[in-house]
């Protein structure tokens, strides 16, 4: 997972501050690791190279904080192609699939599509750990198993994660 | 099994049906070929169950077409549609439903009894179903005596019985626990592919929706196909 | 102790938190026990009902023979009956002279009633203000009622007529000096043994009813005393609980059945049966068997709940049912209970005088029997339909059914086995004795309708008038007269012998013989073929003397006797007698001799009758005016039957709806089995079906099982009562079309239900 991707995700809701991506950050998503300052202005070094963000104010002072940054629209459609496709489905736990939800969610995509999508591709992945599992021995059914019951977890949270939404949208727009 | 070529072998559209003022159904549309096992899935009080009796045709739409091969299930009559049901369609349900009182074989006899067969073939056929789900040994006992795994498997059997073309499953193992409810669904869509039968499952677990060879999300009455998704 | 009824009032509490199905069965429960309570109220009603009418009825009986004879006083009266007979109606009089200011007066009345004046029970009242003709017999003013204190019933017609010119002749009047005697009841013994069987036919399928709903039954009813156990009670205070919807129902079965009972004794104010009627005041229980009831009733209804609770474990997850194998029922002691009672029936002896004891055994008897056949159709269908094979998918459902839970239907069935069972004895017993009521007269309708008699009053002058009179009167196509008289003769061999003799004009002497040919002044013999001595004519010329007062008419037979064969007369009889025309009796003056007149009359007025009557009485008081008929019966045994279907049915309908209340919920309960069949084709009609064989095959067997015992029971009652055993096909056929009319109707009402459970909306389960 890179930072550039959030980056553009937080860009993407407003135009901001170095520091203030750094804080963004390290709120929602870098819970036990919050990140350096080094790797948050060579990230925004690059996504100005790419030209997927812009400058587009300056604080009198020294240091790339200062600069205020926006997402250009390439940008744009750089997170919301990341965003919008699947994560990789991995049999075990990972933070990607929980960042990009959150993410997703919190930059308003519809709640309903990120969850089907993302069930869609799960299955696809469970329905070949099922055929293989009828096929093999005792140890494929084992681990087949292991996956099976994770990757219905993630589902099973994401439907959760949903309903949650929906009632909170309900509550603020009945 | 033929498969009708390019044809569905039931098509459904624009389905809408309310009970009330909230509708249960609002513009579901559902396709099913031959052999395919089609999961539906979706939050309780989707419309899902609706959906799978609808196409069914155990309840009439308020509106929209239901295409069964060539026959169209909305213009058929209450006794055709049950006549239909007799000969073309099996049931499985979450809680089993067997009548109490018959035996198992019995139970199993019964979707052929319905349709006529004499009861000496019937009893024999329906045996042989028994043993191909593995509970041949309690044949002669009354579901109430028999474990839910082995009641789901005479209910999957007495699905199969009658060599359906469509069999309707809804929460099949929703009651068991998972080991018995694996062993269930394995059976379930062997034995169905191995005749050529195709499945509408109507599930909310995933590892259950696992079985099929795709899924319909059901959302407050509408429905979403994965192939759409997958489209983008 | 107090914990336990805590329990049951805690359980009362919650019969009323079960919403409308709840209180719908517990209402059903309470009209169920409250007809049993009525119906037991009735019974302990019946010593003191008997009793009491038995008092009203002596209050006024008066001794009609006394020796040595009573001396006229101031305390005296003449009394002499007066009754008549008004279409169906039978009208008791009494004509009243006093002797003196102390005479006694009869119960109900003030003051005797004048010369001429009548004092009228309130139903004669009515009728009298209707009846022309009846009012023109009876032409007296009437000054008063009787009070219910001088009746017997309010169905009663009678009156008292105050008289001069009674003589102290036996039955021209009796002297008394005070009213009220002891005299035996008026009941017809064969009343009695309606009654008691009646009760004991009625109480079982009460009982029977009362079980059947009370047993154990409602999902709603599981979930909760489910909960209670989760929430703590253990299973003794459950079942208590449980028991507490029972002792509910039996509380309200009391009032509702002291209502009915209460409703019941108004309506039977209404009823003339045999012409007996009652005053509803009369009816009431022995207080210490109606406290017994109401204290019996509620202990047997929570003791028959705790019973049938008894195999159902109530645990916090469910109620589990005793299911599995059904245990085996066993068949001695319900063999044995039916034996008894035939037994007991066969060895009692009906005495309409005898003692207590014969007639409880009587009753138990019959309990024993009905109960036995009671106990022993549930085996009995257990027994047939564990060999019933398979068939078509309906019947195949019914039968699994069956020998599954063969309980419930059984059970009910056996109420309606006993009865019918009950109903066909009775209705055997009376079809049994109505026969002994019709026996053939002999009378001959063509040439009579009516035969108008006097005794010991006519004279010519007389019976001229009457024939007169009657041939004038609308309706009547023809009348004869003859006067009667006994003659005694001293034959040459032998003692004193007796013989007829009628004195009339040739037409009225043609109705005893055939007369070749007649004309006034001739004198026949009419002769039968008989041999016996003490019948035979005194030849011509005897010196005879006429027995008409104390001392008698010395007469000589006249010389000119013709030989006649007698004929039947319109009545029937037929007898050697002396016929003279009268010119050949030359006894004109002769009085106090008996008349005998008959009348053709129009069948096409039916108040001819009465009109006859009326000029009749007008006459002289004392004749007595009767119809002839082809057949005397006993119509009153026909309302006797009347009232037994009407039972039969009434139980019938009542056992239905109890059958009806546990088909409902079966349905109800396997409301997702039902949608389930149906999602895979079942058509509606093989359910309906199978609903239908489930209750036909019981009923059937419960149907042959009562007939059977009915009409064995009806034998030997009929037995009992020293009648000819005949069985009655007709009730037969009648109570096997109600029972068969019932399971129809019962299945056809279920059905609207189970359609109504097969539409799809019973799969939902969202």
């Amino acid at each position: 997972m890179s930072i550039s991707q959030i980056f553009l995700a937080l860009l993407e809701e407003q135009p901001r501050h170095g520091y203030d991506l750094k804080r963004a950050y390290d709120e929602h998503l870098g819970a036990d690791r919050p990140l350096a300052y080094g790797q948050v202005y060579s990230t925004l070094a690059r996504l100005l190279k790419n030209g997927l963000v812009e400058v587009t104010g300056v604080e009198p002072g020294e240091g790339p904080d200062r600069k205020r940054y926006a997402i250009t629209d390439a940008g744009v459609t750089d997170v919301d192609r990341w965003l919008r496709s699947p994560e990789k489905p991995e049999p075990y736990l990972q933070s990607t699939l929980y960042s990009k939800v959150v993410l997703a969610l919190l930059t308003g995509r519809p709640a309903n599509e990120v969850l089907d999508t993302q069930r869609a591709a799960h299955l696809r992945l469970m329905r070949e750990l099922t055929r293989r599992k009828a096929g093999g021995d005792l140890a494929d059914m084992l681990i087949c198993d292991h996956a099976l019951f994770h990757l219905e977890a993630d589902l099973r949270w994401l439907e959760l994660t949903a309903a949650r939404l929906d009632d909170l949208t309900k509550a603020v727009r009945p | 099994m033929t498969t009708t070529g390019d044809g569905a072998l039931l098509h459904a559209e624009d389905l809408r049906k309310a009970y009330g003022p909230t509708p249960a159904l609002d513009g579901a549309s559902f396709t099913i070929r031959a052999g395919e096992v089609v999961a539906v899935m979706g939050p309780s009080g989707s419309g899902k169950s609706t959906l799978l009796h609808a196409l069914a045709g155990i309840i009439r739409t308020d509106s929209g077409r239901i295409v069964y091969g060539d026959r169209e299930l909305s213009a058929m009559s209450d006794s055709e549609r049950s006549a239909l049901r007799r000969s073309d369609f099996g049931f499985v349900f979450q809680f089993g439903q067997l009548v109490p009182e018959l035996t198992c074989l019995e139970n199993v006899a019964l979707p052929l009894r319905l349709g006529g067969v004499p009861r000496r073939t019937a009893t024999e056929r329906a045996g042989q179903w028994l043993d191909r789900l593995e509970v041949g040994d309690v044949a002669g006992k009354r579901p109430g005596q028999v474990s839910g795994g082995q009641g789901q498997r005479i209910a999957v059997a007495r699905a199969l019985v009658t060599t359906p073309r469509i069999i309707f499953a809804d929460e099949p193992t929703g009651a068991l626990d998972s080991l018995n409810g694996e062993r269930v669904m394995q059976l379930f869509t062997d034995a169905a592919r191995q005749s050529g039968a195709a499945v509408i499952l109507v599930t909310h677990e995933a590892r259950v929706a696992a079985y099929s060879d795709r899924e319909i999300v059901v959302r407050d009455g509408r429905t979403r196909d994965d192939r759409l998704a997958a489209q983008q | 102790m107090r914990a336990r009824l805590r329990d049951l009032l805690l359980g009362a509490r919650l019969v009323f938190a079960g919403g409308r199905d709840g209180l719908l069965r517990t209402t059903f429960i309470a009209v169920g026990i409250g007809l049993g309570v009525a119906v037991m109220l009735g019974a302990a009603a019946i010593g003191p009902m008997i009793e009491a009418r038995a008092d009203r009825t002596d209050g006024r009986s008066y001794e009609l023979f006394r020796y040595p004879a009573l001396e006229q006083g101031p305390n005296t009266l003449l009394i002499s009956s007066y009754d008549t007979i008004y279409h169906d109606i039978v009208v008791q009089g009494w004509r009243l002279q006093p002797e003196g200011a102390a005479a006694p007066v009869p119960p109900g009345l003030d003051a005797l009633p004048k010369p001429g004046e009548m004092v009228v029970s309130p139903k004669l009242r009515a009728l009298l203000a209707e009846e022309e003709l009846l009012r023109e017999r009876l032409d007296h003013p009437i000054v008063g009622t009787i009070a219910d204190k001088g009746l017997s019933g309010p169905g009663e017609y009678s009156f008292y007529l105050g008289a001069d010119g009674l003589d102290h002749h036996g039955f021209a009047g009796t002297r008394i000096d005070h009213f009220g005697e002891q005299s035996s009841n008026d009941i017809d013994p064969a009343l009695i043994l309606l009654m008691l069987v009646a009760f004991t036919v009625l109480l079982l399928p009460i009982g029977i009813f009362t079980a059947t709903t009370i047993r154990f039954g409602g999902e709603q009813r599981d979930r909760r005393l489910a909960a209670l156990r989760l929430i703590g009670a253990d299973q003794a205070m459950a079942r208590r609980i449980a028991a507490g919807e029972a002792f509910v129902a039996a509380l309200c079965g009391l009032v509702i059945g002291a209502l009915f009972f209460l409703a019941g004794r108004q309506l039977v104010e209404g009823i003339t049966l045999q012409r007996i009627s009652v005053f509803a005041a009369d009816i009431v229980p022995v207080p210490a068997l109606a406290a017994l009831i109401a204290i019996a009733v509620p202990a047997t209804a929570v003791a028959v709940a705790l019973f049938a609770l008894r195999r159902v474990s109530i645990e916090p997850l469910g109620v589990a049912r005793n299911s599995g194998t059904p245990t085996r029922r066993r068949l001695w002691w319900r063999l044995l209970l039916p034996a008894l009672g035939v037994g007991g029936l066969l060895t009692a002896n009906f005495d309409p005088e005898s003692s207590q004891i014969r007639d409880e055994q009587l009753v138990a008897s019959v309990l024993l029997l009905l109960i036995g056949v009671a106990a022993l159709l549930p085996w009995l269908v257990d027994a047939v339909v564990a060999r019933l094979g398979a068939g078509p998918v309906a019947w195949q459902l019914a039968v699994r059914r069956l020998q599954l839970h063969s309980d419930t239907a059984a059970r009910t069935v056996s109420g309606v086995t006993v009865a019918v069972a009950g109903g066909l004895a009775l209705q055997t017993l009376f079809a049994g004795l109505a026969g002994t009521y019709q026996a053939e007269t002999g009378s001959d309708l063509r040439r009579a309708g009516m035969s108008v008699q006097v005794w010991h009053s006519a004279d010519a002058r007389m019976i001229d008038t009457l024939v007169t009179r009657l041939r004038e009167a609308p309706g009547v196509t023809a009348a004869t007269a003859v006067l009667r008289a006994d003659l005694a003769y001293q034959p040459r061999s032998g003692e004193e012998t007796y013989a007829t003799l009628l004195i009339g004009d040739c037409a009225a002497l043609g109705q005893y013989a055939q007369l070749p040919r007649c004309a006034d002044g001739d004198a026949f013999a009419a002769r039968t073929e008989t041999d016996d001595p003490s019948q035979r004519l005194p030849a011509a010329r005897t010196p005879v003397r006429i027995t008409h007062s104390e001392d008698g008419t010395d007469w000589r037979v006249p010389a000119v006797l013709t030989d006649v064969p007698a004929v039947a007369a319109p009545d029937g009889t037929r007898a050697p007698a002396l016929l003279l025309t009268p010119r050949a009796a030359g006894l004109d003056g002769l009085g106090g001799l008996h008349a005998q007149a008959f009348a053709k009359l129009d069948p096409a007025d039916p108040d001819a009758i009465e009109r006859v009557r009326n000029i009749a009485l007008d006459v002289h008081p004392a004749f007595v005016a009767d119809e002839l008929t082809a057949y005397r019966t006993d119509r009153t045994f026909d309302q006797i039957r009347r009232g037994i279907l009407i039972g039969v049915v009434a139980l019938l309908t009542l056992l239905g709806a109890g059958l009806l209340v546990t088909m409902l919920e079966q349905l109800r309960e396997r409301r997702r089995l039902l949608a389930a069949l149906v999602a895979f084709g079942t058509r509606r009609r093989t359910l309906g079906a199978s609903l239908l064989w489930q209750t036909a095959i019981p009923m059937l067997l419960g149907l042959g099982l009562a007939v059977l015992t009915g009409g064995l029971l009806g034998a030997v009652l009929l037995r009992l009562v020293q009648q000819p055993v005949r069985l009655d096909w007709g009730a037969v056929a009648t109570m096997t079309g109600l029972s068969a009319g019932v399971v129809l109707l019962v299945t056809a009402l279920s059905l609207p239900l189970l359609w109504r459970l097969l539409r799809p909306g019973g799969l939902r389960t969202e």
